[in-house]
């Protein structure tokens, strides 16, 4: 019998081959680290150029309720509440919708409705949100205007703007927490005598809770951190509102609205400018919350792999 | 004549602990048709792919004992596994074409390696079809896609596709599962032939394949190695009260 | 009310909300054309503004996005393909690769007003590139990442394990499996998330505030290291900074962005699509 050569690699082409390959796997497990020091880099320089903001103001100016630049004055109290408003309207308004067009999607309408309405939900997700601001720039707040505001350009003009914006970040992630509903729990309600919509509201919409929690916790997300929208709908006047509901039919003015609006005529370095990094810190550290939460809630384990039938 | 490969005190556990293979020792020769039979889960497929190291793609399982090929332990560090996997190729159950002509299938191992020379790829290319008996019905279409093959077919190009690598042994998990009679026995009378030159691992569909091609066998139960031995004595007159039972089909 | 009336009413109900909620997507989409149309012709295109931007095109900024989505891409796509191998192909199921994931969650989370900032203080001023492409072009490329590695991961994660099996078995090393197996497979899903990638860098405005975006250039940009402008940003000025505009301008730049990001999104869709009906497993 012929004598086989122990299989070691040992030739000198197996060889290169060898360390080609350690660099180019060693390159793809630092592009997925990568990620890691990303984001750490994005705090890092948040942090850097809006920490000293906490020094150079005092404590009772950030927290008050005054944002008068000039009079250096940093309030940052009617910022948050700008745009805790608006989210809060805009929630209001697309969560009802996103979970009632969810359902409609998955529960009731044929094959043929699903394969329309899913493009046009990827379709809204697309469109700019410079462009959905500026549609509500000529035509929204005109029209609100005219229904008896004294002014369009209030927080509600942007709630119905933003909810128009995260409402296919609810019905997608909606739509996940419904379709995970094993089929079994519908038979059942079903076989047992109720009608589709008992099955809906008393079976399936309570199993889906928590997964329709996340995806409120996303939209709030997507809401809270949107800008150019914001900046041109809400007429950005940094107001703290009378409690009521009066309030959403007044101007006001969002976090992220400020920085975009204000960055670009203050001289780097300044109080105003490590302000607006401030307030950068403060939406990175609210979504950076709601998001580590939602992706807690979500598991962060890594999608299954298709078991093989080799 | 030395074992091709032996196997001492293999023992094998899944990541779910599940142990798959117990302690097993066993030599199986060269140049011979060693089947490995034995019910369902009851390891013969995960001793397959402990051979070639294909049980390393199990994240967490873990393996005591050794394996010695050639006279030399597959689990030591220094080992080349896909090295290895060419010397010790594997036709799988379900016959899976790779994606790309049945000329990129068959050559696909042998450009892995390095080997790039065209006409060198062409003789393994027909030497392995004459082989595994599938020459005659591809030969005009070998830049077809292997996906058009019939099933017997795929699965005579897959085992076309490990004996273009040239190995020394041929792992077969259960190669005729889902082919006809027919197909069947095409791929058997191909064994015959071919362990002229190979040592020929398989699990095989049945105790009727099992007893109609080994040389020697060896039947598995619950990841135990229950008994081994010639054909003639281990399919007539078995030594254990099990391999009795089961060869009768009382169980299994 | 008997149940079956109920019934029918609610699903009703549920249906008109259905069907309100996604007619203005369609109506603002008309609405978007029956307005800019008009204003679009060759010239629009292919001049510059003039006359404090009332009149004349809109071509510096139309380039000016092009470019930038160009550099976006090429900033990003590289790497975050690679953290897709990574995540499919090599992470095990650890702390660490549920840090990454987590990492990618939040990159995705992040406010583009923020990414803004971010590039401000560490491309802009940081590394001194100033308000320049490169600099807008690196920012945009870290907030497209998370959309890319989860098309690509998912493309990956789509190949079947069969053929990674395959190929092991017959030699092939694990980098060569991914390499002429798995990638060439997953690349029309890959693909699919590199456009979409591309359609989100187009329109974005925030993170190009202060970065990149110049109100009026005289002059296309010479190299990355000059500003430029850009189309959403355009939008923005002229919709809300020059008193006087004319409104068919404006519709009209508005509906070149929506064009071009909603073809970037049907390009993505279509492939995606075709990918379903060819696949051969």
């Amino acid at each position: 019998m012929e004598q086989t050569a122990p299989f070691i690699g040992s030739r000198p082409a197996a060889e290169q081959r060898h360390w080609g390959e350690w660099i180019i796997e060693k390159l793809i497990q630092v592009a997925g680290l990568s990620t890691i020091v990303i984001i750490g880099l994005i705090f890092f320089f948040l942090l850097r150029e809006g920490l000293p903001a906490f020094f150079e103001v005092p404590l009772r100016t950030l927290l008050g309720g005054r944002w008068y630049p000039i009079e250096n004055l940093f309030g940052l109290w009617p910022l948050l509440v700008g745009s805790l408003l608006v989210t809060a309207g805009a929630i209001l308004i697309a969560v009802p919708l996103g979970l009632i067009t969810a359902i409609y999607m998955g529960e009731i309408a044929p094959r043929w409705q699903r394969e329309i309405l899913k493009p046009l939900i990827e379709m809204l997700a697309g469109i700019p949100s410079i462009v959905l601001g500026f549609l509500g720039w000529v035509v929204l707040a005109p029209l609100i205007q005219q229904a008896g505001a004294s002014t369009g350009l209030t927080a509600f003009t942007g709630s119905i703007i933003l909810a128009y914006m995260s409402l296919p970040t609810i019905i997608s992630s909606s739509e996940d927490a419904l379709s995970a509903v094993p089929t079994e729990y519908r038979d059942g309600a079903l076989a047992i005598g109720a009608t589709q919509w008992q099955t809906i509201w008393r079976v399936v919409v309570p199993a889906a809770r928590s997964g329709i929690v996340i995806a409120i916790m996303l939209g709030i997300g997507r809401a809270i951190g949107e800008t150019m929208a914001v900046l041109m709908v809400t007429g950005n006047a940094a107001n703290v509102p009378a409690l009521g509901l009066g309030m959403f039919f007044q101007p006001v003015r969002t976090m992220t609205a400020t920085i975009a609006a204000e960055m670009g005529e203050v001289a780097n370095g300044s109080v105003h400018y490590h302000t607006l990094f401030a307030i950068g810190i403060l939406l990175f550290v609210i979504t950076f919350a709601i998001n580590s939460l939602a992706g807690r809630l979500v598991g962060t384990q890594g999608k299954r792999r298709r078991s093989s039938q080799l | 004549m030395s074992p091709k490969i032996s196997l001492a005190n293999l023992s094998f556990t899944y990541p779910d602990g599940v142990a798959a293979l117990k302690n097993i020792t066993l030599d199986i020769p060269a140049n011979e048709i060693f089947v490995i039979f034995g019910p369902s889960r009851s390891g013969k497929s995960t001793l397959l792919r402990v051979l070639n190291r294909l049980s390393d793609l199990v994240e967490g399982a873990q393996h005591q004992g050794a394996v010695t090929f050639n006279n030399q332990n597959i689990f030591e560090r220094d080992v080349n596994v896909t090295d290895l996997r060419r010397r010790i190729s594997m036709v799988f159950a379900i016959p899976t074409p790779l994606p790309g002509s049945i000329r990129d299938n068959l050559t696909y191992g042998l450009r892995m390696a390095g080997i790039r020379d065209v006409q060198t790829l062409e003789e393994r290319v027909m030497r392995s079809l004459k082989q595994a008996a599938l020459w005659d019905e591809v030969k005009d279409r070998l830049d077809a896609s292997a996906f058009a093959l019939s099933g017997g077919q795929k699965q005579r190009l897959c085992l076309a596709r490990s004996l273009a690598l040239e190995p020394d042994v041929i792992l077969l998990d259960n190669p005729t599962s889902g082919l006809d009679p027919l197909s069947t026995a095409m791929v058997e009378d191909s064994l015959y032939e071919l362990k002229r030159r190979y040592t020929i691992i398989m699990v095989p569909h049945s105790t009727q394949q099992a007893a109609r091609v080994a040389d020697n066998a060896a039947f598995l139960l619950d990841g135990e190695l229950v008994e081994v031995g010639k054909k003639s004595q281990l399919f007539m007159r078995p030594k254990n009260k099990r391999t009795e039972d089961y060869i009768t089909g009382r169980f299994g | 009310m008997s149940r079956q009336k109920t019934n029918q009413l609610m699903i009703a109900l549920i249906t008109t909300i259905a069907i309100i909620v996604v007619i203005p997507v369609i109506l603002v989409i008309l609405f978007m054309f029956y307005n800019g149309l008009s204003a679009l012709n060759w010239e629009f295109l292919t001049t510059a503004p003039y006359n404090g931007l009332r009149q004349g095109g809109i071509m510096p900024a139309l380039l000016g996005t092009v470019y930038l989505t160009f550099a976006t891409a090429i900033v990003s796509f590289p790497l975050a393909i690679a953290a897709a191998i990574y995540l499919a192909e090599y992470a095990r199921d650890n702390r660490l690769t549920r840090a990454v994931r987590l990492a990618i969650v939040n990159l995705a989370g992040i406010p583009s007003i923020v990414y803004g900032l971010f590039g401000l203080g560490a491309f802009v001023l940081f590394m001194g590139f100033g308000t320049s492409i490169i600099a807008g072009a690196l920012t945009l490329g870290i907030l497209t990442l998370p959309v890319v590695i989860s098309t690509a991961e998912e493309a990956i994660l789509a190949v079947p394990q069969e053929f990674r099996t395959v190929s092991l078995s017959l030699g092939a090393t694990r980098w060569q499996t991914i390499r002429y197996q798995v990638l060439p497979q997953a690349l029309p899903g890959i693909i699919t998330g590199i456009i979409l990638g591309l359609g989100r860098a187009a329109g974005e405005t925030a993170p190009i505030l202060f970065t990149v975006a110049a109100v009026y250039l005289p002059e296309l940009p010479k190299s990355i290291f000059d500003q430029s402008m850009a189309l959403p940003y355009h939008l923005y000025v002229i919709a809300t900074q020059v008193p006087g505009m004319p409104l068919s301008v404006q519709y009209g730049t508005a509906l070149v962005l929506l064009l071009l990001v909603l073809s970037l999104t049907l390009v993505a869709t279509i492939i995606r699509t075709n990918i379903r009906r060819h696949r051969q497993w």
